[in-house]
């Protein structure tokens, strides 16, 4: 059984309270950090513990922590990246509605880490009842002397403050979110310089997922070589997973990063296997954005190794046979669900949420939309799988953030694993009309009738 | 009616004034611009939930900055109304997982039910249905925004039950 470090309180009543927070032992980290350590030291502690970007890019915490530019004089923020946007995961969300304060503490013990004064919370517009959450757990820790001048007299000032989004998937890009921050609209800034020489206002800022932050008490209050002795390899600690689809048991997950695919979809502690009989069709392991992978890649590896839950593993074979663990957004598909249409639905999503600064994504994202609608709706022609494959490959890598190659990524894994279900769209027109969109007949029964003369 | 002929009375109250200048509070003296998007929240909250022309110019008058910074603002963000919508807005997700789990035949079954199109308001300015991208509750599917809240796991019957109680008045939309 994987051990728990942020769901460990979880089921505790009245958790969300600061009284019960803090009788659970809560704000341990703080007392520890003001009182015991400098900030070099906790720096180093989160270093040692291999604690990786949990939003999804798995980029080295301390790291991140120790570019911030500490010689300009200009004041720090920490900024917290809580704008979970990524179809497929909502594991954030759970975090701050049950057990705020935990987010809370990780914010106080980082912000001193990084020597920041004024901090926020950057929550998606659409979790308005979690941002009055929030608020609240900001206005009791307050009350309790965790925040606002000289913390537990150690002369250590801190300020936080969560701040609502309005409804753009965009702002999850740090800099994006930053520009948000500002006012502004989210449109992701061009890097250098990052955030940590130039962010809030110009000031050196670091922003972090809710997970990454809501880590750090446990790594301060223990150490981050016992957070190192979790999982495997560069892949430390535990994470969440939040899995959705044709399983039984969806919701959020904590696991130990090491814990094999297969256990985490069949066993009754985690998924508990697929809802119905139907057989696996496909996973999306790390949220929208990463590549899908088709069931003889779920379990295994090309390599023929058990595929694990780590950023290795899941993207072992590259793009090829690989994908990623992303931000964890587990989305199990079985074989009635259509990958046209799923895939024309991840593009819709990344048309939408396209900030139009970058032409290729601006009007790539649509291009992609139309074809794929057209296909999915029995008005496919011979060459749109060619022209998809095109039009993703301009995409990909020609934009100022990271969105246009989440656009691209989830067409390119589709065509190169799919294509025969995209050539059964064209070819057969009048079988995918009028029917179920999504839940369609299993492509299987259906598989005999594609030969390699069809397109 | 075009946005433009449509008048929308301006109601500043203490109230939300004094909720905008705490927001205001929460960042530098210098830096009152980036109250920006939870102002434009809050005034929007107040003003059955849309955001005119000439409300955006108060928040721009209000913040000190130009309208035009408004205008970016709130033309860019999916959750700023610009022009009046149903007092019941029921945005359902239709991302990937909510689809999986037949959030589409929902959203026909609600406007087939209420006698509109996705994107019209009922006569009576009751209702709206609105499809929108990810919430954030893939495993909670499939399941739509009312207002500040959730409504998950739906089916055809909890909206039968969602539709009564906004007519009853029983749905409380902003937690206030």
């Amino acid at each position: 059984m994987g051990r728990k470090i942020l769901l460990d309180k979880i089921n505790v009543p009245g958790i969300r309270t600061y009284e019960v927070y803090r009788k659970e032992g809560g704000y341990a980290s703080v007392e520890k950090a003001l009182k015991k350590m400098t900030p070099d030291e906790v720096v180093e502690e989160v270093k040692t513990s291999g604690l990786r970007g949990r939003g999804g890019a798995g980029f080295p915490c301390g790291m991140k922590w120790s570019f911030i530019d500490k010689k300009s004089g200009k004041p720090r923020h920490l900024v917290c990246n809580a704008d979970e946007s990524e179809p497929g995961t909502f594991k954030d969300r759970y975090l701050m509605e049950f057990i705020p304060h935990l987010l809370i503490e990780g914010m106080i013990t980082s912000s001193y880490a990084l020597g920041a004064n004024l901090s926020y919370i950057y929550i998606r517009g659409e979790y308005m009842w979690i941002y009055k959450i929030l608020e609240n757990a900001i206005a009791e820790a307050k009350a309790a002397g965790w925040l606002g001048k000289n913390i537990l007299g150690s002369g250590y000032d801190l300020e936080l403050y969560v701040q609502i989004g309005g409804g753009a998937y965009i702002c999850g890009e740090e800099t994006a979110l930053i520009e948000s921050l500002e006012g502004k609209r989210g449109n992701p800034r061009i890097k250098p310089p990052f955030p940590a020489v130039m962010g809030l206002w110009q000031n050196p800022t670091v922003v972090n997922n809710v997970e990454t932050i809501a880590a750090v008490p446990w790594i301060v209050n223990n150490s981050g070589a016992d957070y190192a002795g979790i999982g495997i390899g560069r892949s430390t600690g535990t994470k969440l997973i939040s899995a959705s689809g044709n399983i039984k048991n969806q919701g959020v997950y904590e696991i130990d990063l090491g814990l094999s695919v297969y256990e985490f979809i069949n066993s009754d502690e985690y998924c508990g296997g697929m809802q119905t009989d139907r057989p696996l069709k496909a996973l999306v392991p790390g949220g929208s954005s990463v590549p899908v992978l088709p069931a003889h890649l779920i379990y295994k590896t090309a390599a023929g190794e058990d595929r694990l839950m780590t950023y290795e593993s899941l993207a072992d074979g590259g793009f090829a046979s690989g994908s990623m663990l992303g931000s964890g957004g587990f989305i199990v598909y079985d074989d009635r669900a259509c990958i046209v249409r799923n895939t024309w639905n991840f593009s819709r999503f990344y048309h939408h949420e396209s900030c139009g600064q970058c032409t290729p994504c601006r009007e790539g994202t649509g291009w992609m939309e139309k074809v794929l609608w057209r296909i999915e709706n029995g008005q496919g022609r011979e060459e749109d799988i060619e022209l998809l494959w095109s039009i993703q490959a301009k995409i990909e890598g020609n934009t100022i953030c990271p969105l246009g190659d989440a656009a691209a990524w989830p067409v390119a894994a589709a065509i190169r694993h799919f294509k025969d279900e995209f050539e059964y769209h064209i070819r057969f027109p009048e079988k995918i009309k009028n029917r179920n969109h999504f839940v369609a007949e299993p492509f299987e029964k259906v598989k005999h009738l594609i030969t390699k003369q069809t397109v | 009616m075009e946005r433009s002929h449509i008048k929308q009375e301006i109601n500043i109250t203490d109230t939300l004034m004094n909720r905008i200048n705490e927001l205001i509070s929460h960042y530098p003296a210098d830096k009152k611009k980036s109250a920006l998007l939870p102002v434009l929240h809050e005034v929007q909250d107040a003003h059955d939930n849309w955001l005119s022309i000439e409300l955006q110019n108060k928040v721009a008058e209000i913040l000190e900055i130009q309208p035009i910074e408004v205008y970016e603002v709130v033309t860019f963000y999916t959750m700023y109304n610009q022009r009046p919508i149903g007092k019941y807005m029921f945005e359902f997700c239709q991302t990937s997982a909510c689809c999986l789990n037949g959030v589409e035949n929902l959203m026909d079954y609600t406007c087939n039910k209420l006698g509109v199109g996705v994107g019209e308001p009922t006569a009576d300015g009751l209702f709206e249905v609105r499809g929108v991208e990810c919430l954030g509750a893939c495993g909670y599917a499939p399941m739509m925004q009312l207002g500040d809240f959730f409504q998950e796991h739906l089916t055809e019957a909890k909206i039968d039950q969602l539709i009564a109680d906004c007519k009853d008045g029983k749905i409380t939309l902003h937690d206030k």
